[in-house]
């Protein structure tokens, strides 16, 4: 026989409980849970919305029946307990049903409070607490014109902002001098009331209700001074009282709300109690997120888990009108010891106040931008040193917003994309492993070996689990050294290292062979370095810059001809049709750069079919210059300025097989609709009436970047020159593998600019790109086709 | 155990793989920058990849797909990556590669 677990109160906080429960151990007990609403169990925090019709009352419904059906939860619904035996571990509901117990949670949640005035039980004065209320006062709100919701706090303001919005003519009336005098301080109080104002609600403040008015039915309020006001209807909303009625009943010790120790347990063996009807430490919580937590530690309890013991819970709030956005979190009061910091903008009419005791944040209000109240939460919670912080900052650049936090992020939260690497799993091989860099964690779970983007987000993980230690950033070009690009390629020069054995040998590298990370790196420095004297390395080129063909997933080829500008013929298309045919090509599709690519090709088959394409390579396997994009431009759109396939194809043919540090990519459109997505690519041309505009640094791809407008010119020469400047400025300050946006965003887009507008500088590396490239840039697939040493190496198997 | 000749040690390029097929056997053979020669199976154990293809660094190749660091001597796959690959003897005999099979 299975325990059986009774739960009284079928709300929030206590079926949370059991969700946790059943996660843990879903066999465990036989459940039934008892409620005195008709409904399933619904998210209360949500009436606002359906009173302001943001909403329905089918979409905060949060378990549906079906749930309870599932989980073979019996549910009592609409039927309130009653009597509570706790002797004989019994309970009996209003309609007289008995159920008996071994363990009971006490989950009653609360009431709003109604003042104990003359005329508080007239019909027309009604809380705010339920689905029934909020259904009251939509009605209400359709056949009474005037409303007045008693209580200037949260939900007393969500509450009249709902009836504001059903039509009604509100006003909100507060004992205290500032709204939600609990949550905010003076100044964001009297700013929230503002807003709220222009929003068409009244407010009478410093007002404390003597009487309600009426006969058969509310028809208005007296107060102390003597005034009076004219209502229909009167919503109490001046705070909530636990709901403690079934357990005075009984010998549980209940004070203002049910007594629990940091296990949640009560004075009675096997009684329970979680949520707002529980009182912990002295602190009885209206909020959720206390709940939750409450939830979690009873469910260990429950589960025989070991449980952490509850310890008290860091409360915030804010508030769901819209146009009002606050936030506020901890202590907010200057009492002696804490101190505030405070900004205001009077432009945006925003407000932050942060609260600090002992150089540890102890609160925070903010008022018109709550976009930081997770950031300021984190710090609050986690008891972080502000020492770290620059307390007051004015004017500080655009863009310097604070990542997403990943401390809040689940265990489960995806971190490498690439790799499939979630937060838990880097998490783990930290503590295990005692990881201590974005490196090391990349070495041990791949998270960051692929396209790199999740990098700083690892670095954040790290930080967050080494408990915010700074981690130092490994400079190194990759796991060989601890060198950087700059230092590497400045000892290069220095030393006349003229070949990689030299660099790993003089520079000292771990490994003295490198990895595939640094070889090609290294090979392209000296490449650039030493045109004449450095031998270009096979063996150090990634195999599809060795081969001419990019390796697929199968271990196959493709072969790419290259068509300057996406320009073709029906020549070339019968070659490839034929080539395709014959070989057995299993996959021909035209490419993302207009081209057309054979997939799928062995690699014994490259060099024949190269040699029958009778074609160049399109290069579109490597590190280099690519093919560059066109629209067919003015010599047939209507639109088009420029010939930007004749611009495109002069391009090509000028700068083909010229190694970049990462793959550089060019289009050419004739005119502003850009067709050939020149906002986008490293080089990207913009034809217009008067010339061309030239953008740089666009890139698609892992990290999306816009191209920036460099400057407009009048003839092609200078586009062409300019593009040569660039691929040269490039190639002799970018790192290995860095593509044009990250580049120009470490040399600064006005250096660069400064460089290739320069008439003298930009000859002086257009020069040195000539130079550099000069015998370098024949076709390599006619090379393969006419060197049969290189054909029989590397293009062939070896058959026994 | 069969002898099988691959060809001579100069037709091989120093720190590139060569394929050679030994009836269902594929065999990556590799000529290490200290000129000893090393064999393992070609197909590595994460996907397929032809680890002839990849880039060889000391006594080690990385797989061309997704860098897997397999050992050329036992065939081991490096940490955090797991799992082996059949490394196969061989024989260097005046200028002659062999391998074991």
């Amino acid at each position: 026989m299975k325990e059986k677990l009774v739960l009284i109160g079928n709300g929030m906080a206590g079926v949370r409980t059991i969700e946790e429960i059943l996660d843990r151990d879903p066999d465990r007990y036989q459940i039934t849970i008892i409620g005195e609403e008709k409904y399933p169990n619904y998210n209360r925090i949500m009436l606002s919305n359906v009173l302001q019709k943001k909403m329905t009352v089918s979409e905060i419904i949060t378990n549906p029946l079906e749930w309870y059906e599932e989980n073979q939860i019996e549910l009592i619904n609409h039927d309130p307990a009653v009597h509570m035996d706790t002797t004989n571990k019994k309970i009996t509901t209003q309609s007289g049903k008995e159920i008996s117990y071994d363990k009971c949670i006490l989950a009653t949640g609360s009431r709003a409070f109604i003042l104990p005035v003359d005329g508080a039980q007239l019909p027309g004065v009604v809380g705010f607490r339920t689905i029934d209320d909020t259904e009251n006062m939509l009605e209400a709100s359709q056949k009474y014109q005037k409303a007045v919701v008693i209580g200037g706090g949260l939900l007393g303001l969500e509450a009249a902002k709902g009836l504001l919005d059903q039509g009604m003519d509100v006003t909100v009336v507060h004992l205290e001098k500032w709204l939600m005098e609990t949550q905010l301080d003076e100044k964001a109080g009297k700013m929230l009331q503002a807003d709220l104002e222009k929003q068409g609600l009244k407010f009478l403040m410093e007002k404390a209700t003597q009487k309600i008015l009426g006969d058969n039915r509310v028809t208005g309020l007296a107060f102390s001074d003597g005034t009076t006001i004219e209502t229909d209807m009167v919503v109490m909303s001046i705070g909530i009282r636990s709901e403690t009625t079934l357990a005075r009943t009984t010998t549980i010790e209940v004070n203002r709300g049910i007594v629990v120790d940091d296990f949640m347990k009560t004075n009675v063996p096997d009684v329970f109690a979680v949520g707002e009807c529980a009182e912990h430490n002295g602190n009885v919580y209206g909020l959720v997120a206390p709940l939750f937590e409450q939830g979690k530690v009873l469910a260990d309890v429950l589960t025989g888990k070991e449980a952490k013991p509850y310890q008290g819970s860091t409360t915030f709030t804010s508030l769901k009108v819209s146009g009002c956005d606050l936030y506020s979190a901890g202590n907010i009061r200057e009492t002696e010891g804490i101190n505030s910091i405070e900004a205001f903008d009077g432009i945006n009419y925003t407000y932050k106040k942060i609260f600090v005791r002992e150089n540890q944040v102890v609160g925070v209000v903010l008022y018109g931008d709550t976009s930081e109240g997770n950031r300021y939460y984190n710090i609050l919670k986690k008891n972080e040193s502000i020492e770290e912080y620059t307390p007051v900052s004015l004017l500080h650049m655009v863009g310097e917003e604070a990542s997403a936090d990943v401390s809040e992020w689940p265990d489960d939260e995806v971190i490498c994309g690439c790799n499939g690497i979630d937060k838990g799993t880097i998490m783990t091989a930290i503590n295990e492993k005692d990881l201590t860099s974005v490196a090391d964690v990349t070495k041990h779970t791949k998270a960051g070996g692929s396209c790199g983007k999740c990098k700083s987000v690892i670095g954040d993980v790290l930080a967050y689990a080494l408990g915010g230690e700074v981690v130092s950033a490994p400079t190194g070009i990759c796991g060989c050294t601890d060198l950087t690009r700059d230092q590497i390629v400045t000892q290069i020069y220095a030393k006349k290292l003229t070949s990689s054995d030299e660099v790993y040998r003089e520079l000292n590298f771990t490994n003295p062979e490198g990895c595939p990370k640094c070889r090609p790196a290294i090979n392209f420095y000296l490449n650039v370095a030493w045109p004449k004297e450095h031998e270009d390395e096979k063996e150090s080129r990634y195999v599809n810059e060795r081969l001419y063909a990019n390796i697929q997933n199968d271990g196959t080829f493709s072969v790419i001809p290259r068509m300057r500008g996406g320009k073709t013929n029906p020549q070339q298309l019968l070659l490839i049709a034929k080539v395709a045919e014959k070989y057995d090509v299993p996959m021909v599709k035209v490419t993302g750069s207009q081209r057309i690519g054979l997939y799928g090709v062995k690699k014994e088959d490259l060099p024949k079919i190269w040699e029958e394409l009778d074609m160049k390579a399109a290069g579109a396997y490597a590190k280099a210059v690519r093919s560059v994009k066109t629209c067919v431009g003015a010599n047939f759109c209507r639109f088009g300025t420029q010939d930007s396939m004749g611009l495109g194809i002069k391009l090509e043919q000028r700068y083909e097989f010229i190694d970049t540090p990462h793959k550089f990519k060019m289009g050419v459109s004739a005119c502003p609709r850009s067709c050939v997505e020149s906002g986008v690519k490293d080089f990207g041309i913009i034809g217009v009436e008067n010339g061309f505009q030239i953008y740089i640094g666009g890139n698609g791809g892992t990290e999306v970047k816009e191209a920036v407008l460099l400057t407009t010119v009048e003839t092609e020469q200078e586009v062409i020159d300019i593009c040569g400047a660039m691929l040269q400025y490039y190639r002799e300050t970018g790192i290995y593998a860095e593509r044009t946006a990250p580049w120009i965003e470490r040399i600064g887009f006005e250096v660069v600019k400064e460089v290739l507008l320069n008439p003298e500088k930009r000859q002086e590396l257009l020069a040195a790109l000539d130079q550099a490239v000069e015998g370098r840039r024949g076709n390599p697939w006619d090379e393969v086709v006419e060197d049969n040493k290189t054909r029989q190496e590397l293009y062939t198997v070896g058959r026994a | 155990m069969e002898k099988i000749l691959v060809g001579q040690l100069a037709e091989l390029a120093p720190r590139m793989g060569k394929e050679i097929i030994v009836g269902e056997q594929k065999i990556a053979v590799f000529r290490l920058s200290d000129n000893r020669v090393k064999a393992i199976e070609n197909v590595c154990p994460h996907k397929q990849g032809p680890l002839a293809e990849g880039t060889v660094s000391g006594e080690y190749v990385f797989c061309p797909l997704h860098d897997y660091k397999i050992n050329l001597n036992d065939g081991q796959v490096q940490e955090p990556d797991e799992g082996c690959v059949r490394a196969y003897e061989t024989i260097v005999e005046e200028d002659l590669v062999y391998v074991m099979v």
